[in-house]
């Protein structure tokens, strides 16, 4: 989102509304993508909600604020309700996104989406090209069909977002990528590094590419960028480069509890989709509603304000501007959620983050090391 | 831009106006964005229809806001920066 100012309206000092739902509908997914940022554990996941109980959690959510919504998942079209739950949305006046793979998509379903009301669908690829695309995937037959999809989306007058998400496997393929999207029509394209979190973060050495890498990918997008706007074009690209090659941790998901609400397939509410890793208990919407959820929850007041903030962040006039960066890279590289995010040069543990740059330098293993997410792999490293 | 007081600016594909209570504001929502628009920004987004031409609209602004003076200049450059912006486009 562009604007992070504390918003007025908010019914406690200082915490402005949430503004942002994700409604996580399921974790169930037809693709096996090694990065999914879906708990490893995610098998294990109770019942997921109803349709009654999302509606009230739609109801509550733009009742307090929120504008916009992504249904998202797991993959959320395996969900039967969803055309029930966009024709809710929209009209409770959320704008509505559908974050999807494609795998379940028709062309039928892109209408009937529209007619209920969908404002934006955001189709995800893993390569430019089919071979590689249905390796990542864990899928023989996805390119073609998210290529179809994605013509659909733009056909049926949806503003087209592609989503990319881009690893040491793929990364060689950027400009590749950018004019297939570019011969697609899109009209936003997200060029997203891996986030090292869940299925990523088991598979960090696999996946994180290296800085010459990186430094050519970023060459190459500010080229096409510059190009894209000699000839005025309004396909926007958006390249998100992972935070272990900063030197400061980012501002992640722009502080706790500030803007973004996640609700989990199963109702766990959580102040981002990660944050299910933490060794904090978070509240449940079939228990709890939305309102006390985000402003008295001890989930949602745990790292709110500084006052949590142990050295070297408790003295740092950088604290108001990163909030000491990610508590769960935090929590996944130190085991303490409390500390500085080690992707700052200052933090104690900065070491870590030089170590993962240095094994993406030798990294030489190929697409199928990767743990791959189902179900099966889910059982086994929960066990473990 | 005076070229384009006779052209009808319209919203792009995916872009949605609403005052939202909680922001009291008016916002823009554009896919996994959102714009909060200061009041004068607000106010000309409103009456952008898809019909009206933007003298139609300048003529608007200027009855609504009597004590403004002449608006041309100001709703042009607003409207060329949000047209800079991909917000709006001109048909």
């Amino acid at each position: 989102m562009n604007d992070h100012h504390p918003m007025p309206g908010g019914d406690r000092p200082g915490i402005g509304p949430p503004l942002w739902l994700l409604a996580e509908l399921t974790y169930r997914c037809p693709l096996q993508c090694p990065y999914c940022s879906n708990p490893l554990d995610f098998a294990q996941t109770a019942q997921e909600l109803s349709t009654a109980e999302w509606v009230r959690v739609l109801r509550q959510g733009r009742q307090m604020g929120a504008a916009q919504l992504g249904f998202s998942g797991g993959e959320p079209l395996v969900r039967q309700d969803l055309p029930e739950l966009i024709a809710e949305a929209r009209q409770l006046g959320y704008y509505t996104n559908l974050i999807t793979s494609g795998l379940g998509l028709t062309e039928a379903k892109v209408g009937a989406f529209r007619d209920a009301g969908l404002d934006h669908i955001q189709v995800s690829f893993q390569a430019s090209d089919p071979e590689l695309n249905n390796a990542v995937a864990g899928s023989r037959k996805a390119f073609d069909h998210k290529l179809a999809m994605a013509r659909a989306v733009k056909d049926a007058g949806y503003p087209m977002v592609l989503n990319f998400v881009i690893h040491r496997h793929n990364i060689h393929q950027m400009s590749d990528i950018m004019s297939l999207c570019e011969r697609l029509g899109a009209d936003y394209v997200e060029l997203a590094t891996c986030q090292y979190y869940g299925w990523a973060f088991e598979n960090r050495e696999g996946l994180m590419p290296s800085r010459a890498q990186l430094e050519k990918a970023e060459t190459e997008v500010n080229a096409y960028r510059q190009r894209l706007a000699a000839a005025d074009s309004a396909m926007k690209l958006i390249f998100v480069t992972p935070d272990y090659y900063e030197e400061r941790p980012k501002a992640c998901m722009n502080g706790w509890g500030s803007l973004f609400l996640t609700v989990a397939p199963d109702g766990t509410a959580l102040p981002c989709h990660s944050a299910r890793l933490l060794p904090i208990d978070f509240p449940n919407v079939r228990d709890t509603d939305l309102h006390r959820i985000w402003y008295d929850s001890p989930g949602f007041n745990h790292y709110r304000g500084d006052s949590w903030m142990p050295e070297p962040c408790r003295s740092c006039d950088e604290k108001g501007r990163d909030f000491g960066g990610c508590r769960c890279q935090a929590f996944l590289l130190t085991g303490n959620a409390d500390n500085a995010d080690p992707v700052c040069g200052k933090s104690p543990h900065h070491d870590r983050i030089l170590a993962a740059r240095t094994a993406a330098e030798h990294a030489t293993a190929g697409i199928d090391g990767l743990i791959y997410r189902n179900a099966d792999n889910s059982k086994l490293l929960f066990r473990g | 831009m005076t070229d384009r007081l006779a052209s009808v600016p319209r919203l792009r594909p995916g872009f949605r106006f609403q005052w939202e209570p909680a922001q009291n504001a008016h916002v823009l929502l554009y896919p996994e964005g959102m714009v909060r628009l200061n009041e004068s920004a607000g106010a000309v987004l409103k009456e952008i229809d898809g019909e009206r031409t933007v003298a139609a609209i300048v003529a608007v602004l200027e009855q609504q806001f009597p004590d403004a003076g002449s608006l041309q200049t100001d709703v042009s450059d607003f409207l060329s920066d949000a047209e800079q912006k991909h917000w709006i486009l001109f048909t």
